[in-house]
């Protein structure tokens, strides 16, 4: 139990609840506890309710899981795609997918992180940052930005507008593609693909390196702001690749501890329980993962883009490198553990991710032919991925007629559970406490989640008891309506 | 083809036919598409789905089952025919579990494509959500009952082609569904073999190839190029060939 987890008599106190929390995926909730001082007694982030996706995959056959997985959420399913793929490509005995579909799934996964980047920081975090944490809120929002900085807010929906035609362009469609499949992909690029995007690529890359330009500068402007707000200390969680350089799509896990010695790593993806456990408490739907040999009270970890690129060793485009050395020379000798940092990480995970794109663009295999891949059938599969917002683990077990017995699914978002709430419990200490709560001062608070960018959706695992929706599909596969069971309606 | 045949009026068209043909048969071939869901071209008329129905002469009938008559005034689109071709499909899609986005029938899907055909944009009913486990028995099928639309095209197809009588319905009304033909009720237990032709008529997504699903990119399936009115007139044609 940390400290601000738990109130001694919270009979006694006023509860003050923000829900939902704005500008984040999913619907989450805060909660904090004050006394008539305003002293704050108890914060919490909870997830208010859990579908249990894992029982709805049981009984399915194991070649629909990764198109059906995209349900899970309507803000990830790329990832899941993959990462789900990546679990069946070993139950399909494809311990190697050939190089194209490693590169189609690649490109695939790098044009998803850099949409999902862009719509974060562009969307969703950017009006806290440019217009200010407790400017007016009627303006603290993507409209504002745009009005007060038209430029940035476009350079944001184009940036998002390529990362989508790379999903497009592998998958099928935007969303509900279906691309990667057990044991490799069913597409590769076409010639004409690969220019369409390859065209766009320059304009790209420079909106890229300004991004990571302006986040820099924002974090030079208030220096000691961006280093203190919601910081605290704890242990770091990412795959890197095999020669120890950032990898988002494969590799093996590693685990650093507060002050970057390494815990575990060149983990396998088969033997990440071996490595982390998950913990429940009451106040929430959201599990606790932590690292083992540490133990659940302080084995918590982060995950995401400030993890991953002080993780590795290096990242292996020149601009996204050039770039982490400036930020880790923010902090020399020493870990940055501050949440606004991840908007700068993220920024260069953007610029990596077009760097890679232009590198797979550039591939001649992305054109090939030989598109999947099998080999002796095994009984389970672990696939893990990095996705935008940290490592997600899909964990399969699949019987001998095909179908699936077991699912497990650590989404990113629940990597960073602890650390969420840890992040709100320092800001309210620093700012709520012994104040009267205003909106500027509880929208500091959503300032902290926002940094992770939390997919509460997939937390959530924001499907339901089978069946909860019927969904009209035209030919092309595009969702025209979506029926809930209690007859409410949701845009395809 | 020779103008002296006997005619029909179909809506505002004459409409040439070869005594025998059922007016859908007469239709298509004069190059009108008429909504269906059970019938194919190879097998007897069945008139189970009754999204062909039509007015003869102001009676309401299937067009899969009725015979084209010299004189006959024929409705097949108005707004009274199109709404109830509507909710008879959108019934089909409550009745069972349709989850075009997961399922690897999709693009490739009768149903999905006379839906979209129909301009279906709802469920409209709610949904039942019937519990339906798939049967993964067999060594090489995979039988996904919550899709079955009781058309019986894979029941005519095994015991008039395939000479098996792998599958059969069981059952009325509401509780009509498919049952396979083995003591164990398991598809394992047959001796259906995928070159079976009851491999190849299922409308929708019910008789399934195991481990190829979703092998066919977004974009080349069936109807990802062409709606299902011009699909089943050039099936039409290839079959008269
Ligand atoms: S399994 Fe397919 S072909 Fe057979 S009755 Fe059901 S829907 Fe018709
Ligand atoms: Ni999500």
């Amino acid at each position: 139990m940390t400290d601000l987890e738990k109130a001694a008599d919270p009979s006694k106190l006023r509860r003050i609840a923000i829900e939902p929390v704005s500008r984040v995926e999913g619907h989450g909730k805060v909660t904090i506890l004050l006394d008539d001082q305003n002293r704050v007694h108890q914060v919490r982030l909870h997830i208010v309710e859990f579908r249990g996706f894992e029982r709805f995959i049981q009984g399915r056959p194991y070649w629909e899981v990764p198109v059906m997985v995209q349900r899970l959420c309507g803000i990830c399913p790329v990832s899941h795609h993959l990462a789900a793929s990546k679990a069946l490509d070993r139950v399909v005995g494809a311990r190697r997918v050939t190089r194209t579909a490693e590169l189609v799934r690649r490109l695939m996964h790098y044009g998803q992180i850099l949409q999902s980047h862009a719509l974060h920081f562009y969307h969703l975090s950017s009006p806290d940052l440019l217009l200010g944490f407790e400017s007016e809120p009627e303006r603290r929002n993507v409209v504002g930005v745009l009005a007060a900085y038209p430029d940035i807010a476009r350079q944001g929906v184009m940036l998002r507008k390529f990362g989508q035609e790379a999903i497009r362009i592998t998958a099928g469609k935007r969303v509900h593609g279906t691309g990667s499949i057990p044991g490799g992909v069913n597409k590769s690029v076409s010639a004409s693909e690969r220019d369409e995007l390859a065209r766009a690529l320059p304009q790209v890359l420079e909106w890229a390196r300004l991004g990571v330009r302006m986040v820099a500068e924002l974090h030079a402007k208030n220096r000691d702001t961006y280093e203190r707000f919601g910081t605290v200390r704890s242990s770091l969680l990412s795959l890197v690749g095999r020669d120890g350089k950032l990898d988002l799509y494969d590799g093996v896990l590693r685990a650093r501890d507060a002050d970057g010695a390494i815990i575990f790593d060149g983990v396998e993806p088969d033997d990440y329980h071996a490595q982390l456990r998950e913990n429940v408490r009451s106040w929430s739907y959201m599990k606790f993962p932590f690292i083992r040999s540490r133990g659940a009270e302080t084995g918590w970890y982060k995950v995401g883009p400030l993890a991953r690129i002080q993780n590795c060793d290096a990242i292996g485009t020149p601009l996204a490198e050039t770039a982490r050395q400036e930020l880790m020379a923010t902090s020399p000798g020493a870990l940055i553990h501050a949440p606004l940092l991840f908007h700068w990480a993220r920024m260069i995970e953007l610029l990596h991710a077009a760097e890679v794109i232009g590198g797979l663009l550039d591939d001649p295999d992305l054109q090939g032919h030989d598109l999947t891949t099998s080999g002796p059938r095994a009984t389970s599969g672990v696939g893990i991925i990095e996705a935008p917002r940290g490592t997600l683990i899909h964990h399969y077990e699949v019987d001998s007629q095909d179908l699936v017995t077991m699912c497990n699914l650590i989404v990113s978002t629940t990597h960073n559970n602890q650390a969420m709430n840890e992040a709100i419990r320092q800001v309210a200490r620093e700012y709520l406490d012994g104040h009267e709560p205003t909106e500027g001062l509880l929208n500091h608070i959503e300032v902290a989640i926002r940094a992770f960018d939390p997919c509460l959706s997939c937390a959530t695992h924001a499907l339901g008891k089978m069946p909860l929706w019927v969904e009209i599909v035209d030919a092309r596969g595009d969702v025209l309506q979506r029926l809930t069971r209690d007859g409410e309606r949701s845009p395809g | 083809m020779n103008d002296d045949r006997p005619r029909f009026t179909l809506d505002d068209q004459e409409v040439a036919f070869t005594p025998g043909q059922t007016i859908l048969e007469a239709a298509l071939a004069a190059g009108t598409y008429v909504p269906t869901l059970c019938h194919h071209p190879e097998f007897a008329p069945h008139g189970s789905c009754k999204v062909c129905t039509v007015r003869v002469n102001g009676r309401t009938q299937s067009s899969c089952t009725t015979p084209a008559h010299p004189g006959d005034v024929v409705e097949l689109h108005s707004e009274e025919l199109d709404d109830l071709r509507k909710s008879l499909v959108q019934l089909l899609f409550t009745e069972g579990n349709h989850f075009c986005p997961s399922c690897e029938q999709s693009g490739n899907c009768q149903l999905q494509a006379v839906g979209y055909e129909l301009g279906v944009v709802s469920g409209h009913f709610n949904p039942l959500f019937p519990t339906r486990p798939v049967d993964a028995s067999h060594p090489d099928v995979l039988l996904d009952l919550n899709r079955c639309i009781l058309c019986e095209l894979c029941v005519r197809a095994s015991a008039q082609v395939d000479r098996k009588s792998v599958f059969a319905l069981s059952g009325r009304g509401i509780t009509k569904h498919l049952v396979v033909n083995a003591e164990s009720g398991r598809l394992g237990d047959t001796d259906l073999a995928v070159e079976d032709k009851a491999m190849s008529v299922c409308p929708v997504g019910v008789i399934l190839r195991k481990r190829r699903g979703f092998r066919v990119p977004i974009g080349e399936r069936k109807y990802d190029r062409r709606p299902i009115s011009e699909v089943a007139l050039d099936e039409a044609e290839g079959e008269r060939r």
